[in-house]
């Protein structure tokens, strides 16, 4: 990845957090933790490593995303808004009643998600659905998903990643953005799922660990995929809850609470100074 | 008076999947560790490349179910009732009802014809558990040749289906040229007194007490309600005009099945005295199928006994 490119991507992960903020700050609700932790992740699938078209997002043949971690919606939408697939402007509209920005992303209302998504654990099988059905149809179509760390704690993920690991989805690539929150504390505290890395090795996955919020790194990543001997992948990016906005970093207490004036106000600020110094 | 051929709607199942996959390449099967006794194995040994198990894994295989349907594929999804709408409810209502992916559940051994396995594995709550999901369509046929073609026509179908199908060898009711219509109840008997309102196996039980009422001096229309979503509310409507008085009979739970949805529907339009057949709010026990059934009241004679009762109530008004 150049340096110039590198600098754009991180303008697009500060862009979508504004968004994130924006529409949080809007809804008077919603997740912004989760949603900023994953900004990048998100940003580099959607305009590096994804087969996707905003004119055309039913494609047949186009890559498949599955938010497993469905709170996270605003940091989707705003990405997807960003990439072409609806107005920046109806961020705002997020939560609100008549939207198709739902507070958990809907497959039939927004343009662009491929899966409803929401109560944790069922996307990871949607999408190792979607893997299967594209070996079966030989159609070269890769499949993406991305998982909270405090939902690993749902046994159904397990039951997917025995699936996939068995079956052999190489085009199947699970990133679990571990930022150590969840709602009621640290994932220590609450029921840590670690080992992580070790728990999807032992399930028949390719496991890399990477920094969540270096675009170099995810992209070394995503290169290793998919792996050269038959298996899904497992990415596990090392992330900061709230990261970009100071008084929401690493507090779980921002899991699921939206600013209020003052505070969005200040968010606001960093993230624009941020930006600015990115394209100074 | 012949022998009548008796056949268990599972194997209907099994092998309306074996024809359909035939004719429909895009047809995959899914099972979870039952293929054996959910007869998809049929399908498995015809199609090996078109069948996956998903393992003691219901959650997931309906996570997988919902994914491959989008991809372009007709997916059937099979394990017992228990455990299609039981244990994965949940994932049947967010991830195959919420987004209405056309996804077909094929649930086999409900009810309590299930027999010796007992309480954990009869299940009597399926068809309450679908029904308040959102788009839902639940088909519970009456015999073989009801299910078989009700996989046909659920294939169709652009939205998830719930199929309802027995572990027990039941009556035929239906001929070769019979085709089921998905919505539409089908009037087996005419009446005047009484209307059964019958589906599953109980509607050979319904058949039977017609002909018991009719030795009696009474006169019951006899409807076959294999769909229970979206109910055929004309038909009923229809009856409740007619006769004045309208019996349930399901092998399900009395509460949310049948008798719930017709109670429902004509509390709201047209209200007669609905009285219902079926299990009653207790859990089934282990025993062979048939003597369980009469243990828990699933057979003509109590729906003769209902339907007296029907009439009486009707009177009295």
């Amino acid at each position: 990845m150049t340096p110039e490119r590198e600098k754009e991507l991180e303008v697009l992960a500060c862009k979508a957090r504004l968004g994130i903020l924006e529409g949080v700050f809007n809804a008077k609700c919603g997740h912004p933790g989760g949603s900023l932790s994953a900004a990048e992740i998100l940003t580099y699938l959607y305009f590096e490593q994804m087969n996707v078209d905003p004119s055309n997002p039913k494609a047949e043949n186009r890559d498949r995303f599955v938010l497993s971690k469905g709170h996270v919606a605003p940091g989707l939408y705003a990405v997807l808004a960003l990439r072409g697939f609806f107005p920046v402007e109806d961020l705002k509209s997020l939560r609100k009643n008549g939207s198709y920005l739902q507070g958990h992303p809907s497959m039939k209302l927004c343009p662009g998600v491929d899966m409803s998504t929401g109560s944790l654990g069922q996307g990871i099988s949607a999408a190792v659905g979607m893997a299967l059905g594209a070996k079966v149809a030989g159609n070269g179509v890769r499949v993406y998903t991305l998982c909270g760390d405090g939902e690993i704690e749902e046994g159904q993920v397990w039951e997917a990643a025995m699936f996939a690991g068995n079956k052999k989805l190489d085009n199947l690539v699970a990133v679990i953005d571990y930022n150590g929150l969840q709602i009621d504390g640290s994932l220590e505290e609450v029921n840590s799922p670690a080992p992580i890395p070790e728990k999807f090795a032992a399930f028949g996955w390719n496991v890399l660990e990477i920094d969540a919020h270096s675009f170099p790194a995810i992209e070394a990543a995503f290169a290793l995929t998919p792996s050269a001997d038959g298996k899904p992948t497992c990415i596990v990016a090392k992330s900061v809850k709230g990261k970009g906005v100071s008084y929401m970093e690493n507090q779980a207490s921002w899991h699921g609470a939206a600013p209020n004036a003052e505070q969005y106000a200040q968010g606001k600020e960093e993230l624009e100074a941020a930006l600015a110094a990115l394209t100074a | 008076m012949a022998e009548i051929k008796k056949t268990a709607t599972r194997d209907a199942y099994g092998k309306a999947l074996v024809d359909l996959g035939a004719q429909n390449e895009k047809l995959l099967v899914l099972d979870a560790d039952l293929a054996a006794a959910t007869k998809t194995g049929a399908f498995k040994k015809a199609n090996p490349d078109r069948f996956f198990d998903c393992g003691i894994a219901e959650q997931n295989l309906m996570g997988v179910a919902a994914g491959l349907t989008t991809m372009g594929f007709t997916v059937f999804a099979s394990t017992f009732a228990m455990f299609a709408a039981g244990r994965a409810f949940e994932q049947v209502r967010n991830t195959i009802g919420y987004p209405h992916i056309p996804v077909k559940i094929g649930a086999t051994h409900a009810g309590i014809s299930v027999g010796e396995d007992g309480a954990s594995h009869q299940c009597c709550e399926d068809i309450a558990l679908m029904r308040t999901i959102p788009g839902m369509t639940i088909i519970n046929p009456a015999d073989a040749r009801e299910a078989y073609t009700a996989v046909f026509e659920a294939a169709k179908l652009d939205g998830p289906v719930y199929l309802r199908f027995g572990r027990l060898a039941v009556p035929e009711v239906f001929g070769e040229d019979y085709t089921i219509e998905i919505g539409k109840g089908v009037e087996l008997k005419p009446g005047t007194d009484v209307t059964i309102a019958a589906t599953g196996l109980m509607v050979n039980e319904a058949n039977i007490a017609a002909e018991q009422l009719a030795a009696a001096g009474i006169s019951a229309r006899v409807l076959n309600i294999h769909t229970i979503k979206p109910l055929d509310t004309e038909i009923l409507i229809k009856a409740a005009k007619e006769t004045g008085a309208i019996v349930t009979a399901e092998e399900h739970s009395v509460i949310g099945g049948l008798g719930g949805a017709v109670a429902e529907a004509l509390s709201d339009i047209y209200p007669v005295p609905v009285l219902r057949v079926g299990v009653q709010d207790v859990f089934g026990s282990s025993g062979p199928a048939v003597e369980m059934l009469h243990v828990y009241g699933l057979d003509a004679a109590h729906i003769v006994e209902k339907a007296k009762a029907a009439i009486a109530l009707k009177q009295r008004a």
